[in-house]
Parts: structure tokens; sequence; C-alpha cells
């Protein structure tokens, strides 16, 4: 006798559960190295029929009794399974698949009723119920790329078009499973819309999503907070923004957080708040940055370099980026500059590019200038080379007007050393 | 597209290194550079995927379903999805200079890795320019060692100077001669030794074939020398037993390599020069002087004797294309 289509739904639910619930009772026992969230029920062939067995003759009450601690079970298990793998258990399964009859296996679930016929799957059926069997390979339960999911999952697609970079998400297995469990409409729309209020643009959001993907796990009242205490301290709309985009995490700072390096920075560099606030627009790198290095960086031209605060104060407004500066790089540069280049402190602090410059190409131009016989740094004599020309300017430009001679000259000079 | 830019990318190139850069941090550079310029190409077609849609059937007035088999777009070979289309490069060096000596380094990429280890099998010659301050002697060599001596060196001249090298020369000249281990008294082997093209085709300490001075302005000079198996740290050393035998000290300012086989100072690319339209143009440039060179002394040898190399020291070298005929048939 053939089950029609139309009885299969009422007796197959309370199969489904209890044969869920028969297979959770089962991985307690037999724990299963294999991580597996059962997404078809073909898994449960391999189990041994003696279970079933075992189990038919208790199976109302089990089913019973365990109903109302069925919910619990499932989402500890659940836990338990995401918890000891770091890979991606879970699928954010399309809307049109679970409208379609998953594909059952007629042999296991019917011997659990006693009261209806087996079918065989040698039944003939009709075309049209053959046609709407989904027989689709299923999606791989844990991986470790996104590349799996992206066709299945809207959340994802729409990300990708946004810009997202996923292949960097994807290395960050908790990242990557947030983003799968989110859906766009409910969660990932609000936070989009409140970054677009704040200034950004549309070319931006996926750039700023690529390197803060955990702003999805944000409060937006937090966030709404934290953007308030910034206005608070009179950051106008644009800076907010500009801050935003070239520092992403900076959202993710609680509001004392923020409150702390501000306060920082202000007593650090005795500046007034205006220019305080001009300095953290410009780099707002220093905020979500950590502050060691730039403490470190404060002593190292106080007292290694020999600048007074005042001068210290005077660069770092012209080149903020000084304050992250790596250590040694700059002993060596100023090393360079001020002993063999012998360009004294006051020279040095009216040009600070100096300092964000590769050595090399200080080094190469000053060995070129001293070849030619123009390396004339003091500003009382003729024929004065300003350091900011001397590295802010490219080859071709640096070579025709302050070296007075051609590209080649220099390679063939460059070639020589 | 990135893929046919890829296809050319086989074969040997030379670059400067500049003093104070380590190799590998060179090597590393350029293999940026490239996968960058790789990466910047034109992406690849987005590709398909069959997917079989359920839908009613055309032409039939019952509302009957059937399986369409149709192509839609999938994201999974997206750039954003499956990241960079290139992300290592194969690059190998060939032979090392190391952190403050400067000059011609040979790179190979790709299938010319294998040429690599065919040019150090044809145990060609290096040039070197390396330059010497007398009246001082540091523990490394080096000018920025720690000093150990100063010495005065106002009673050296020009002819001792190349005394001395003439009589290094000569020292090295009988150990080539020695290493190179050719039966002296075959007739090949004296050909050879008139048009001074002995050389050890296995591995040997370090032979200068080669040296003399182009620059002497006391305290500084200037030597010119071509060798084989050697360390730029065994030049240096070199230069302070120059000095040892001058009575007085030296230290070694400068090494620098101005031809290694047959890559010269014009193939070396520079610093600025190390993206991957001038790196394929000079593989391109570089690649039949290479395939010419390289067959020329790796020919199967007759009688284990050694074959004619291209690096032959500059006094001879008038001497061999006029005297020397092409008595061996076929090379």
């Amino acid at each position: 006798m053939a089950l029609s289509a139309q009885q299969l739904p009422r007796w197959f639910n309370s199969v489904k559960l209890g044969s869920f619930i028969n297979a959770t009772q089962i991985t307690k026992r037999f724990p299963r190295p294999g991580k597996t969230w059962l997404y078809s029920f073909c898994a449960q062939p391999q189990m041994s029929s003696d279970n079933y067995l075992l189990q038919r003759g208790f199976k109302t009450y089990r089913t019973s009794s365990l109903w109302n601690s069925s919910q619990p079970t499932n989402s500890s298990w659940q836990e338990n399974n995401s918890a000891q793998s770091t890979l991606l258990p879970s699928v954010n399964e399309p809307s049109e698949k679970t409208q379609h009859i998953p594909s059952f296996d007629p042999e296991l679930s019917v011997e659990e009723l006693d009261d209806l016929p087996p079918l065989s799957p040698l039944e003939p059926i009709s075309e049209q119920e053959a046609i709407q069997i989904v027989a689709d390979p299923p999606l791989p339960p844990d991986t470790f790329t996104l590349r799996d999911y992206v066709d299945h999952s809207e959340t994802l697609q729409k990300l990708v078009l946004l810009g997202v970079d996923l292949s960097n998400i994807e290395k960050h297995p908790e990242a990557a499973n947030l983003l799968l469990r989110l859906d766009f409409e409910k969660d990932i729309k609000k936070i989009l819309l409140f970054l677009k209020d704040l200034g950004l643009e549309d070319n931006q959001l996926g750039p700023f999503l690529s390197k803060n993907y955990a702003i999805f796990s944000e409060d937006l009242e937090n966030l709404k907070t934290r953007v308030a205490y910034l206005q608070s301290k009179n950051f106008s709309k644009a800076d907010i923004a500009q801050m935003v985009r070239n520092a992403p995490f900076l959202l993710s700072f609680s509001v004392e957080r923020l409150d702390n390096r501000l306060g920082f920075f202000q007593k650090e560099l005795e500046l007034s708040v205006k220019k305080t606030r001009d300095l953290v627009v410009r780099l707002p790198r220093l905020l979500t940055g950590s502050l060691e290095p730039v403490k470190e960086n404060m002593k190292v031209y106080r007292l290694e370099l020999g600048f007074k605060h005042n001068e210290i104060q005077h660069m770092v407004t012209r080149i903020p980026k000084m304050l992250t500066a790596n250590k040694r790089k700059l002993t060596e540069t100023f090393d360079y500059v001020h002993n063999v280049m012998s360009i004294p402190h006051h020279i040095i602090v009216k040009f600070p590019q100096v300092f964000n410059t590769r050595l090399f190409k200080v080094k190469e131009r000053h060995l070129f200038l001293t070849y030619l016989g123009r390396a004339q740094y003091d500003p009382q004599k003729p024929n004065y080379i300003s350091l900011d020309k001397l590295v802010s300017i490219p080859d071709k430009i640096f070579c025709e007007e302050i070296a007075k001679a051609s590209v080649q000259d220099y390679e063939k000079f460059l070639k020589t050393l | 597209m990135g893929s046919a830019s890829l296809a050319q990318l086989h074969g040997l190139f030379a670059v400067y290194k500049p003093p104070g850069l380590k190799w590998l941090h060179l090597r590393d550079t350029v293999e940026l550079q490239l996968l960058k310029g790789l990466n910047a190409g034109k992406p690849r077609a987005p590709k398909q995927r069959v997917r079989f849609l359920l839908g009613p059937r055309e032409g039939s007035e019952e509302k009957e379903l059937t399986l369409t088999a149709t192509s839609v777009p999938t994201l999974t070979t997206h750039p954003l999805v499956c990241g960079p289309a290139f992300t290592s490069l194969k690059i190998g060096v060939g032979h090392r200079l190391d952190v403050q000596a400067s000059g011609v380094l040979v790179l190979g990429v790709g299938r010319g890795r294998r040429l690599l280890t065919d040019m150090y099998n044809a145990h060609l010659t290096k040039n070197y320019t390396v330059r010497g301050i007398l009246g001082k002697a540091t523990d490394n060599f080096c000018e920025d060692g720690r000093l150990v001596e100063k010495t005065t060196y106002d009673h050296v001249t020009r002819e001792k100077l190349d005394r001395i090298l003439a009589v290094i020369q000569g020292s090295h000249q009988k150990a080539l001669v020695k290493y190179s281990n050719l039966d002296l008294k075959s007739q090949e082997a004296y050909e050879m030794a008139v048009r001074g093209v002995i050389r050890p085709m296995h591995k040997s300490p370090v032979l200068v074939t080669g040296i003399r001075c182009v620059h002497f302005a006391p305290p500084e000079f200037v030597l010119e020398l071509q060798c084989m198996h050697e360390t730029q740290q065994q030049l240096r050393s070199l230069v302070h037993e120059v000095g040892l035998e001058l009575k007085t000290t030296a230290v070694c300012s400068q090494v620098r390599r101005t031809r290694d086989g047959f890559f010269t100072l014009d193939d070396a690319l520079l610093r600025t020069q190390w993206d991957l339209h001038s790196i394929q143009q000079a593989i391109q440039a570089a690649a039949p002087r290479v395939a010419a060179e390289l067959e020329k002394n790796l020919r199967p040898e007759l009688d284990g004797q050694q074959l004619p190399g291209s690096g032959q020291p500059w006094d001879s070298k008038g001497l061999s294309s006029s005297l020397a005929p092409e008595s061996r048939p076929g090379h």
C-alpha cells in the first residue's frame, strides 16, 4: 500500500522528533569523533539495529518523558558541539529547502511504526512526485571555508556584493560562525543603516566590515552612546565619519576607554583641546592602537634624540605618524641625518617628514648630492637644499631640479654604491 | 590576464642588491612586488553552476512541473570569497651576497630555478670591486668594527701594491691548476693553459683568477678582482692581508659585485624597477644569452677535461680571441 505524500507529514513529524532524540541518546553514550549536525537522517542507518530494537519497546514512554526535556537537550548538545568544533557546525538554510520534503529513509522510519505497512522504494510513484524529491548533495556540516556556503546563504551573498572580504573573515572561525547565523534583514541591516547615518558611503562599507566584522556582535545602543560621546567632545559629524573610516575598530571601544585615551594624549602632549582633536582626527589609529609604543617614542624623542618639548609638539602636529613609528628606524634615521649629514636639531624640527621616509631613500639621495658636490643643507649659505625637497619629491623631479642631473646618471650612481 | 603573465614568468634575471639589505629580504620584496603585479591583472571570468530548477512545463495546459537545467552564476570563484588568485611564487637566489656587500644578484623564477643549479655547476667566475682604506685594522675587517690597530702608511707606493697583487695572483694561479684536476701533459690542457681558461669544475677553496689595482690615492685604494667559490668576508680578509704584506694595515670599506657569470651591471635591476613588467622584460632579454652560455659550459666533457668558460681574465682576453683557433671540432 503506497503512502501518499499528504499522509506522510502527519506521522513523520512525530517520528522525526522521536528519532532525533534517539540520536541524541546514542551520541551521548557513544561519543563520536565526527561533530556532525544531522542535516538529513541518512546518518541513522549507521547506528546498530540493536539500539532500535531496544528502544522500540520503550519508545512511547521515552518520547513522552523526554518531550519536555527535548528542547534543553537539543540546545545543550548543539552548544557542546559548537564549543568542541572550531569549524562551522550550522547552516543558515535558505527558505525554499525547508518547504520540500526532506529525503527520508523509508525502511528505518517506518520500522518504528507497527500500524502502517512498510513503504518500499520500489513502489511506483508518479512523475510529478519523483520530480519533487529534492536530492541535492547536502551542504558540508563543517568546513574551513565560506566558499561552500556562499551560494546557499543570502547573508553571505549580500555581504560579498557590498564588498566584504570573506576570505579574511573565514580565517577567524568565531566570526565566520557569527556571520552565518545572522539574518541579513534582522541584524545586519540595522548596523549597516547606522553606519550609513554616521556618514560612511556605500563603497566604504565593504572595507570597513572586512576589518571590523565584530561590529555585528555589538549592541546598537552601545554604538549610539559612543557616537554621542564623541559628539559631546565637539567632534563634528564629518570628523567622526573620517575617524571611523580610517580606524574601523573605533566604535568597538567603550566610552570610558575612549575617554582614557583622549585624556592620555591631552596630558602627554600638553596640546590645546582643538589641536588634540585635529591630531586624533588625522590619525584615529592613535585611539585604537596600543599606548606603550607612544610612551616609548615620547621618551626617545626627549631623552635619546634630545628634542625639547615644544619641538616635539610642533613635529607631532605636523606628522602624527611619528608617535607610532618604529623606535629602531627612528634612531637610525636620526643618527644618519644628524651625524652623517650634519643637520642640527632646529632644522630637523622644521622638516619632520624626514622621520616618515625610508632611510635608504635619504641615504641614496644624500650620497648622490655629495658626489655632485651639491650637498648643502645650511640655509645661510647659497644653493641651500631643504630637507623636505630632499625626501618628499619623486625621483624624476629630484634629479632634474635639485641635483640638476639626469635620471640615468642617478641610476648609474646607484649602481656604484 | 594574471595567468598569462605567470606563464611568462620563468627564467633568470639579475637585481642590484643595495648595501645594508639582507638577501632574503630582497628576495621576499621581489616576491611581494611580483604577486602584487599578478593580482592586479584582470580577474578570472566568474564561473557558473548548473542547477535543476522546478518550473511549469511550457506548452502544456495543466500545471505540470518539470526540471530544467539552468546555468546560474556562482560566487564561489569571486575574489572576495576565494582570496587573491596568487599567494606565493617560487623564487630562488643564486650566489648570495652578505648584508654589507652590494652588486649583481641573480634570481630565478619558476622553471628558471633549475637554471640556477646549472649556473652553479658551470663554475663561472665573478668580478668584484673592493675598496680598502690603509692605516686601520679592525676585528671584522670592516670600517664599523672594533678598532684593533692604527699604523702609518706613508711608505706605501703603487709599485709595492702592484707587486704584492701579482704575487697573490701567481699563488692562486698555482692553486687553480691544482684544483682543476687536469692532466697537464695533454694537448688540450696545454691549449687551455695558453688561453688561460683553466679553472676547477668542482668544489674548491676560494680562488682568485685575477687581481689588479685600479685606483690608488692613499689612504684609499680600489682593487678589481675576479674570483670563484668565494664569500665576501674572504675578500675583506684579503684586503686585510694586502695591508699586512705592505707592512701596514688596511680595512675594507666596500665590496661590490660587478659581474656574476654572464650577468653584468647593465642587466641588474634597481630597486625602482622591481615590478612585474620590468622583471618580465629582463627575463626575456636575458633568456637567449643564458641558454647559449649554459649550453656552452655544460656540454659533456671529453676525457674529463674542461671547456672554455666565459669568465676569462682580462689580461689574456685580447690574446685569447686572436691567438686561439677553434681547434676542437664542434665547439
